[in-house]
C-alpha cells in the first residue's frame, strides 16, 4: 500500500497525471487551477517529459491535439471561460478521434464571472460543448482521492475510447486539502495505435484528420462516433447511490454539492426524514437507469447543484415523470449549505405530508 | 534513354484539383522534391491547413494533421515536443496564418519551435470565394472590397516576414515567388534551407511564397503571374530576411 499524502486537489490530479504515465502538459493558467500547470511544470521534466505554457487556451487545446496524434498520454487543464476557448480544439479532437485529459475546475460564470466554485458548465461539458455531434467522457469526483483516481481511470478511458475525457470538478475540489494515496497501477495495456502520426517509417502514410466532404462519408463518421458513445453508455456509466433504499426523498448531486448533500442526509435522518443520495459520478454517460429505478421507489426528488438547474433536466429525463424533480441551486460561486438543503428538503417533505 | 524529369517520389502519382495557374501545386512539389533530396519522407510530419490545400495530404505522402483554421503551429508544437527527431511543417494560407492564426505563429516563431512553416501568400481568401485577407493589397478589389481596399476602412497589409524575422526565436525567414522558373528554383533553395535549419536545430524557419490565385483574382493564369510581379511583389519584396546563426538557438 503506499502512504497518504495532505495534498490539494489540483496538485492530487496532477500528480495522479504523472503516475498515469502522462508526460505532456499544454496549458494556460487560470484561476481556481493554476497549481496543475505549477506542479506539473516542476514534476514533468523529472519524467523526461514537457511542460509547455501555451499563449492562450486555443494554443494549449491544439498543442494537445499535436501530442495527442502521436499517440502519448497528453493532458491540459483549465477553468470555465478557459474551457470556452478550448471548445473548438476540443470538437476537432472528438472528430479525429484523439485521446488526450481536459480538466475543468470550474468557477462562477458566464462571462468573466468570478472566481469562486461552481458547476455551470455543466451543460457545455456534457452536451458536446463545441460545434457538430460529439461528446466527450465526463467524470465528476467529489473528494481529493477520487480526483486522484479518476484521474489515472482517465487516461485509460481516453485510450480505450480514442476520445477526450473531461474530468469536471469545481474550484473548491481543486483548492481543498485532503489525505490522498496513489495506488500502484497494476497495467500498463494500452490498445493498439497504429493510427499515430510518427513519421511513416515503414508503412503508409497516416493521416489524423477531421473533414469529410463527401455528407454520405461524414454522416457515416459521425455514425461510427454515435456507436462509440453508445459503447460507452453500456461500459462507463457510473454513479454512487447512498441510502436510497427506504429513502421518502432523495437527493441528487455531483461533486462538491453531492458531499454537501451526504451531511444534510446525516442530519434529515436524527430528523427522522429518511434522505437519500443519487451521486453521477460519470455526467456522460449520465446513469439514467438509476434514476429511474429510484423514482419507481421514491416519488420525491431534490436537485442540488451549484448552477440555476441543468443536471436537473437530465434527472427529469431519467425519472420520465415517475416523480416530482423539485430544484434547489446556489450559483456565482456561492457553496449551498447542508442546512439549506436540509431546510429545502423539509420544506418538500412537509407540503406532502 | 536517360531520365532527367520525374515525379517526385513523395508525392502521390494523382493530379490536384488546383484551378488552372494555381500556385499551390508547384509548392506541393517543391516541398516533395526537398523531401525526396533530404532523404526525410520516413521521418516528416506535415500540418495541412483550411483553404484550397486542405487535401495536401492526398499529395504528399508524409504523416499528416489537419488543422483548424490557424492552429497549425500549435498543432507542429504538440507533434514536436513529443518526437523532437521529427521533421515538422506546417503549409498555411494567409487568412490562416495571418489573421485568424497570427497569435499562433508569432509564438511558435518567438518559441524557436523547431518547425518549418510554408506561408502561402496569395493576398486574398482562395477557397471561400475572394474575400479580403489580410494581405490583400491597397485597392484591390475583392469580393468584400468591392470598392478596393482602403487602408482608413481595413487597415494596412500584413508584412509577415519582416515582422517574424524581429523575433529572436525565428532563425530563417524568407520571401519568394512561383511566379516564373527562375523564382521557382529561389523557392525551392529556400525551402530546402528552411528544413535544414529545423534538422540543425537552429530554431523556427518559414518561408513566405508569393502565389498566383486566378480565379477568385479574376485574371487568366498569364495574367495572374504578371499581377505577382507588378502588384505584389513591390509591397512584399522577395529576399532572405533572417538567416541562421550557424552555432544555432543556445540554452542560456
Amino acid at each position: 500500500m503506499g502512504k497518504k499524502t495532505l495534498m490539494t486537489g489540483n496538485e492530487a490530479i496532477a500528480e495522479a497525471a504523472v503516475q498515469a504515465g502522462c508526460k505532456y502538459f499544454f496549458g494556460y493558467p487560470i484561476t481556481p487551477q493554476s497549481e496543475i500547470p505549477e506542479y506539473l511544470s516542476r514534476r514533468l521534466p523529472e519524467v523526461g517529459g514537457c511542460f509547455l505554457q501555451a499563449e492562450s487556451e486555443i494554443a494549449s487545446i491544439y498543442m494537445v491535439f499535436g501530442a495527442a496524434g502521436t499517440g502519448t498520454r497528453v493532458m491540459t487543464s483549465s477553468s470555465s471561460p478557459g474551457i470556452s476557448l478550448m471548445q473548438e480544439g476540443i470538437s476537432y479532437i472528438a472528430a479525429a478521434e484523439l485521446p488526450c485529459v481536459i480538466v475543468n475546475m470550474m468557477r462562477g460564470g458566464p462571462g468573466l464571472g468570478g472566481i469562486q466554485p461552481s458547476q455551470s458548465d455543466y451543460f457545455q461539458a456534457t452536451k458536446g460543448g463545441g460545434h457538430g455531434d460529439y461528446h466527450v467522457l465526463v467524470l465528476a469526483p467529489s473528494t481529493v482521492q477520487e480526483a486522484a483516481d479518476l484521474m489515472m481511470e482517465a487516461f485509460d478511458l481516453a485510450d480505450k475510447y480514442r476520445n477526450p475525457v473531461m474530468i469536471l470538478g469545481d474550484g473548491c475540489l481543486g483548492q481543498m486539502i485532503e489525505p490522498v494515496e496513489f495506488r500502484r497501477r497494476s497495467s500498463t495495456d494500452r490498445p493498439a495505435r497504429d493510427w499515430t502520426i510518427t513519421g511513416a517509417k515503414g508503412r503508409p502514410q497516416n493521416v489524423v484528420k477531421s473533414l469529410y466532404l463527401k455528407p454520405e462519408v461524414l454522416e457515416q463518421h459521425n455514425l461510427g462516433l454515435q456507436r462509440k458513445y453508445q459503447r460507452m453508455i453500456k461500459n462507463e456509466t457510473r454513479v454512487e447511490t447512498y441510502l436510497t433504499e427506504d429513502a421518502e426523498i432523495v437527493i441528487v448531486a455531483f461533486g462538491m454539492a453531492a458531499r454537501i448533500a451526504k451531511t444534510a442526509i446525516t442530519i434529515l435522518r436524527e430528523k427522522d426524514i429518511k434522505g437519500g443520495l443519487v451521486r453521477p459520478i460519470s455526467l456522460f454517460p449520465f446513469p439514467y437507469q438509476t434514476l429511474e429505478k429510484v423514482a419507481e421507489k421514491v416519488d420525491k426528488l431534490l436537485v442540488v447543484e451549484m448552477n440555476l438547474g441543468q443536471m436537473i433536466e437530465d434527472v427529469k429525463l431519467g425519472v420520465c415523470g415517475k416523480a416530482e424533480v423539485h430544484f434547489y441551486g446556489r450559483v456565482g460561486g456561492m457553496v449551498p449549505s447542508y442546512d439549506e438543503i436540509v431546510a429545502e428538503v423539509e420544506k418538500i417533505v412537509k407540503k406532502r405530508r | 534513354m536517360k531520365k532527367i524529369f520525374e515525379r517526385p517520389k513523395s508525392m502521390y502519382p494523382v493530379s490536384t484539383h488546383y484551378c488552372p495557374g494555381c500556385g499551390h501545386g508547384i509548392v506541393h512539389r517543391l516541398i516533395a522534391e526537398v523531401i525526396d533530396e533530404l532523404g526525410i519522407l520516413e521521418k516528416t510530419v506535415g500540418v495541412a491547413p483550411v483553404g484550397c490545400s486542405v487535401l495536401l495530404y492526398n499529395y504528399i505522402s508524409c504523416d499528416m494533421y489537419e488543422a483548424a483554421h490557424g492552429r497549425a503551429p500549435a498543432i507542429a508544437t504538440g507533434c514536436k515536443r513529443v518526437h523532437p527527431e521529427l521533421v515538422v511543417f506546417t503549409y498555411q494560407g494567409d487568412g490562416d496564418l495571418a489573421s485568424i492564426g497570427t497569435a499562433e505563429i508569432i509564438h511558435a516563431a518567438a518559441r524557436g519551435e523547431k518547425i518549418t512553416t510554408i506561408f502561402i501568400n496569395n493576398a486574398i481568401y482562395g477557397m471561400t470565394g475572394g474575400q479580403m485577407a489580410p494581405t490583400t493589397l491597397i485597392g484591390q478589389k475583392t469580393t468584400t472590397s468591392p470598392f478596393g481596399r482602403t487602408s482608413e476602412e481595413a487597415g494596412y497589409p500584413l508584412k509577415v516576414s519582416e515582422i517574424l524575422a524581429t523575433l529572436d526565436g525565428a532563425a530563417y525567414i524568407a520571401r519568394v515567388a512561383v511566379n516564373d522558373p527562375k523564382n521557382i528554383i529561389r523557392a525551392k533553395k529556400a525551402i530546402k534551407k528552411a528544413f535544414e535549419t529545423q534538422m540543425k536545430g537552429l530554431g523556427f524557419s518559414l518561408v513566405e511564397v508569393l502565389s498566383q490565385c486566378p480565379t477568385p483574382w479574376r485574371m487568366s493564369p498569364r495574367e495572374a503571374v504578371k499581377w505577382v510581379e507588378e502588384a505584389m511583389m513591390p509591397y512584399y519584396p522577395l529576399g532572405e530576411f533572417k538567416s541562421p546563426k550557424e552555432e544555432g538557438v543556445r540554452r542560456e
